[in-house]
């Protein structure tokens, strides 16, 4: 397999890590923004701002492979 | 962030990047005969060039050329890029002050002295030239002066709309822009810096949040997206570094406290924590860098590789899959134009709320 290939299997990985840390933020902020309906404005703020975060690690991922 | 602010926000930017169709003038620009290859059809799209790109007509690339201003050894030489006659191998010399130039890859490349062409060593890589010092005019600075023009329209009329009324009641553009400057000030400035210090903050937050979000939404308009200028890393840089410089800036003693000696722990500790939070420092910065550009990138990538299908399949079958599909992408870039704008500015009014905390 070439370099490409295994560059392209990692960046695979790394968007499942992301994935599951995403879809974890968007479950638990959907949980509580339902438990509390008042917040939710706040809520969806908190949860963009740590998908964003989660998401950079991902990227960083996409990119090397890219780069590679 | 209330539901109407965002309803505010998510609207205008459908609104404003209703014209989403014409990808596809990006993949016909395939020359001659020879076997349409997607991926440098794609690199050439997401990279800067020194002509702007604005469709191919019988063939032939119908383009705006832009100056090449280039610091060599002898001084300042400039010239247009049409003198390279879109030529981009490298083989097209362009003779000036007794210099000679070719554009090989985007690069313009001075001659040794003596030789006639440009010679490659085994990964092409041309050996008999050197890289002068390159300030040109590219497509991305020229976009940037464009988004800049239309920033500075729509401002100047805005502020011109509250000279003019007594009562404050904006008509107008300024109708437009007054819910998306108090968005940026009541959901990103105030509760991430705090109602005290936060006006000092408001110009760049602003500046920051319309420039980006300029740029991501011209990148999605047919003809001024030849350009990809969010999707740049030197663009997406600059504007981290500016959030760098500002955070540091403002810090205070005791953010400069928590970086070198962190309160609370035992000494071991606030030794070993300090190259953490040094790294930290600047990994922030980074990080806000790297994720503009990836998203930027990644969906001007996913589309033209959607939109390359149908070339790469040489069928019409594949038609309606690849610009149904890119369509769905174009519409959730539409969203991420705005999201990307809104992340980069609330992260960098995070980062200066910490770095202007007041002890606690």
């Amino acid at each position: 397999m070439t370099i490409t290939g295994i560059a392209a299997i990692g960046a695979g990985i790394a968007v499942v890590g992301a994935g599951y840390g995403i879809g974890k933020i968007g479950g638990s902020a959907m949980d509580a923004m339902a438990r509390q309906p008042e917040i939710q404005g706040k809520i969806q703020t908190s949860a963009l701002i740590l998908a964003a975060f989660v998401e950079a690690v991902a990227l960083f991922g996409v990119v090397a492979s890219i780069i590679s | 962030m209330t539901l109407s602010t965002f309803k505010n926000v998510f609207f205008s930017a459908l609104f404003l990047t209703i014209s989403f169709v014409g990808y596809a003038q990006e993949a016909s620009g395939d020359d001659n005969d020879s076997k349409f290859d997607a991926k440098e059809m794609i690199m050439h799209h997401v990279k800067d060039a020194h002509e702007f790109h604005i469709f191919d007509w019988n063939g032939k690339p119908v383009t705006i050329s832009l100056p090449v201003i280039l610091w060599t050894d002898q001084g300042l030489v400039t010239f247009m890029s049409s003198e390279f006659h879109h030529d981009d191998s490298g083989t097209q010399i362009v003779e000036k002050d007794g210099l000679r130039f070719v554009k090989y890859h985007e690069k313009v490349y001075q001659l040794d002295a003596g030789t006639q062409e440009l010679v490659f060593d085994a990964e092409h890589h041309p050996t008999n030239a050197t890289l002068p010092f390159d300030v040109s005019i590219t497509r991305n600075v020229f976009m940037m002066w464009v988004s800049v023009i239309a920033l500075l329209l729509i401002f100047i009329s805005t502020a011109k709309v509250y000279k003019k009324s007594n009562d404050k009641v904006p008509t107008g553009i300024a109708g437009f822009i007054e819910p998306l400057i108090i968005f940026v000030r009541d959901d990103i400035a105030r509760p991430m810096i705090g109602d005290k210090k936060y006006k000092k903050y408001m110009p760049y937050l602003l500046t920051i949040f319309f420039f980006i979000w300029i740029n991501n939404i011209f990148g999605l308009i047919p003809f001024l997206n030849s350009a990809n200028v969010s999707g740049n890393i030197a663009f997406t840089v600059t504007l981290a570094a500016f959030t760098l410089i500002i955070t540091s800036v403002s810090g205070n003693k005791n953010y400069w406290k928590h970086i070198f000696w962190m309160p609370g722990v035992p000494v071991p500790m606030k030794i070993f924590l300090m190259p953490i939070e040094i790294i930290g420092m600047f990994v922030k910065p980074i990080s806000l860098t790297i994720r503009l550009f990836a998203n930027i990138t990644a969906g001007h990538i996913i589309i033209l590789s959607l939109m390359s299908l149908i070339f790469i399949f040489e069928t019409f079958a594949i038609a309606p899959v690849s610009v149904g599909f890119s369509l769905f992408i174009l519409i959730i870039e539409i969203v991420v134009t705005a999201i990307q704008a809104y992340i980069f500015t609330i992260l960098s009014a995070l980062y200066i709320g910490m770095a202007t905390e007041e002890e606690h």
